[in-house]
């Protein structure tokens, strides 16, 4: 799963340390980029995946032949225009789409790290993707933008580089991942170490993948970026291909049918290790605790104008997570926009074709980019 | 009413920065930002509103100014500006002071529930006057704590506000509005404009 020619990897010299104490270097950051820079360098957006997300954002990811995560937002005219900006997106440290992560070799012991591998937290994700700049020779990014993790990468992002990007745009996100969103993650994990094959992450000595494990946390990870509705309206209570109960275990109802294909299509392309360890990054992101209890103080030296949007029936990150962020920006005066979107669809509307976020996003850039 | 946003940029200084409460679709920003220069920020209780405050490039937090004001500091800015709409509000009385603590001055306008036709409406034919600038049923209308101009200046000596200015806007005309002339105003004035202080 390491290093394929279809991947661009930047090789980071620079020691990075990270939050759980140790360093690294000389490690591998996975990225992709679509559109061009312009002469001025001032028009590239970095874009932060979520979960379970990679650095290929749209067309046809050439790993899995499927459309890019965010297809539906980012491409030629579309919300994040690639005609106009420059997009780049990386892999996050501690993934499995080419980024420094635990399905790597650890170089001492020639082995691969499983769950030797460090804790990454999200800090440690954006202090790795900084040196995009660097390499792109960008000074100032025209805007950072996220939904879910990635817009927590964006907080952080902001409160670490106040000065990186002109616009910064946290979607359906938190400042503090929330009880119930730990024990969602717990969950997940748990699914996955109870899996025989999961070998307290050393799967990759035997050859094995717990694959039942990690398809269990992803399909009940999945109900949680839905919502009850958007499930009642598109499954119901539908039969899979019969026309009465079989009065056994099979998936009788389609809404089982479907979490247990998006269970099996997940493996593929999914290494258990890295859902370990990005859904702890989550957890342990707190940008509140980080700065003493006022989130407020995270973004006091930043210029940068906000643009924060939530969905109506997200639960994960409900509006008023995000609105908390909202407040803590006009306690100290950045200017702060913020529209709660309609839909029916969850914590995953960011993702769908959803107009009316999809319509807010490109006026926000577009009318920003054209400020001078 | 392009008039009133007229008035309330005249009054509004250079370079200050103003919060629009109820921005609706965000004109008078737009016309504060060129006119004046205004740092200017919008709260509109209305989606389809905020997504076309959005689209002219305008910043504005989707919310309800009875509950989310809240969230700004003392004077957070020089103008708070408030559009005909403190009659819709469930408490004015709290509006009015969380506008005068996060203003250091604030600019209120209402709709003069005193004109004579709204009088004459509810006189003649003795049921809830409906015009043209309150065109909806006692049963439909968000206008809850409708007040006259003399209403409004009575409050400011129950609440304990300072009006600095008081304009009456008569047939696209506007006036000032004093004590020896409330009467008159108050019975032809379609709209009052205040700019009131703590």
């Amino acid at each position: 799963m390491n290093i394929r020619e279809n991947i661009k990897t930047l090789i980071i010299e620079k020691p990075l340390k990270l939050d759980c104490g140790q360093t690294i270097n000389d490690f591998p950051l996975a990225y992709e980029t679509y559109g061009s820079l312009n002469e001025n360098k001032d028009n590239a957006i970095l874009v932060f995946h979520a979960l379970t997300g990679d650095q290929f954002v749209t067309g046809i990811n050439p790993i899995t032949k499927k459309d890019g995560w965010w297809s539906y937002a980012v491409g030629p005219n579309k919300s994040i225009d690639t005609n106009k900006y420059f997009v780049i997106c990386a892999n996050v440290i501690g993934g499995c789409m080419g980024s420094f992560g635990p399905s790597h070799e650890n170089p001492k012991t020639k082995k691969i790290y499983g769950t030797d591998f460090p804790v990454i937290t999200i800090n440690d994700m954006v202090n790795a993707q900084i040196n995009l700049l660097d390499f792109f020779g960008i000074n100032k990014l025209f805007a950072v933008i996220g939904g879910s993790m990635g817009g927590m990468q964006v907080l952080q992002f902001i409160s670490n580089f106040p000065d990186k990007a002109k616009t910064a745009i946290p979607i359906a996100c938190t400042s503090s991942h929330s009880a119930q969103n730990i024990a969602f993650n717990e969950l997940g994990r748990q699914a996955i170490a109870a899996d025989h094959n999961w070998l307290d992450g050393k799967y990759n000595l035997n050859n094995t993948v717990p694959d039942k494990g990690l398809a269990v946390a992803r399909m009940a990870a999945h109900i949680t970026y839905l919502s009850k509705k958007g499930l009642q309206e598109k499954f119901g209570r539908k039969l899979q291909e019969r026309d009465d109960l079989k009065f056994g275990f099979d998936a009788d109802f389609q809404i089982e049918s479907y979490l247990r294909y998006q269970g099996s299509v997940f493996v593929d392309r999914f290494d258990a290790n890295s859902y370990l360890y990005i859904t702890r990054a989550m957890d342990y992101f707190d940008l509140v605790k980080q700065y003493n209890g006022n989130l407020s103080n995270a973004f006091k030296n930043t210029k940068a104008k906000f643009f924060i949007i939530s969905f109506t029936s997200d639960w994960l990150y409900p509006t008023q997570e995000n609105k908390d962020i909202v407040i803590a920006l006009n306690a100290i005066g950045v200017n702060v926009g913020f529209v709660e979107i309609e839909s029916d669809k969850g914590h995953d509307s960011f993702l769908l074709d959803v107009p009316d976020f999809l319509k807010a996003l490109k006026n926000f850039l577009d009318k920003s980019y054209n400020e001078k | 009413m392009k008039t009133e946003y007229k008035i309330i940029t005249n009054i509004i200084e250079k370079n200050s920065r103003v919060l629009d409460v109820g921005c609706d679709d965000g004109t008078l920003m737009e016309l504060l930002k060129i006119d004046k220069n205004v740092d200017i920020r919008g709260i509109e209780i209305s989606k389809e509103k905020v997504q076309i405050c959005i689209s002219k490039g305008l910043t504005v937090i989707e919310g309800n100014a009875e509950f989310d004001l809240k969230q700004f500091p003392n004077d957070s800015f020089d103008y708070v500006v408030l559009g005909q709409t403190l009659q819709a509000f469930i408490n004015p009385e709290i509006v009015i002071k969380e506008l005068l603590r996060v203003g250091k001055k604030a600019i209120v306008t209402i709709p003069n529930f005193g004109h004579w036709k709204v009088r004459l409406n509810l006189l003649i034919k003795g049921t809830m006057p409906i015009t043209n600038s309150l065109p909806n049923n006692w049963y439909n209308t968000p206008n809850i704590h409708m007040c006259t101009i003399k209403d409004f200046v009575k409050f400011s000596k129950i609440i304990n506000f300072k009006i600095f200015k008081s304009l009456a806007l008569i047939n696209k005309n506007v006036s000032n509005i004093n004590s020896s002339n409330l009467f008159f105003k108050n019975l032809f004035g379609e709209l009052g404009i205040f700019l009131i202080e703590k």
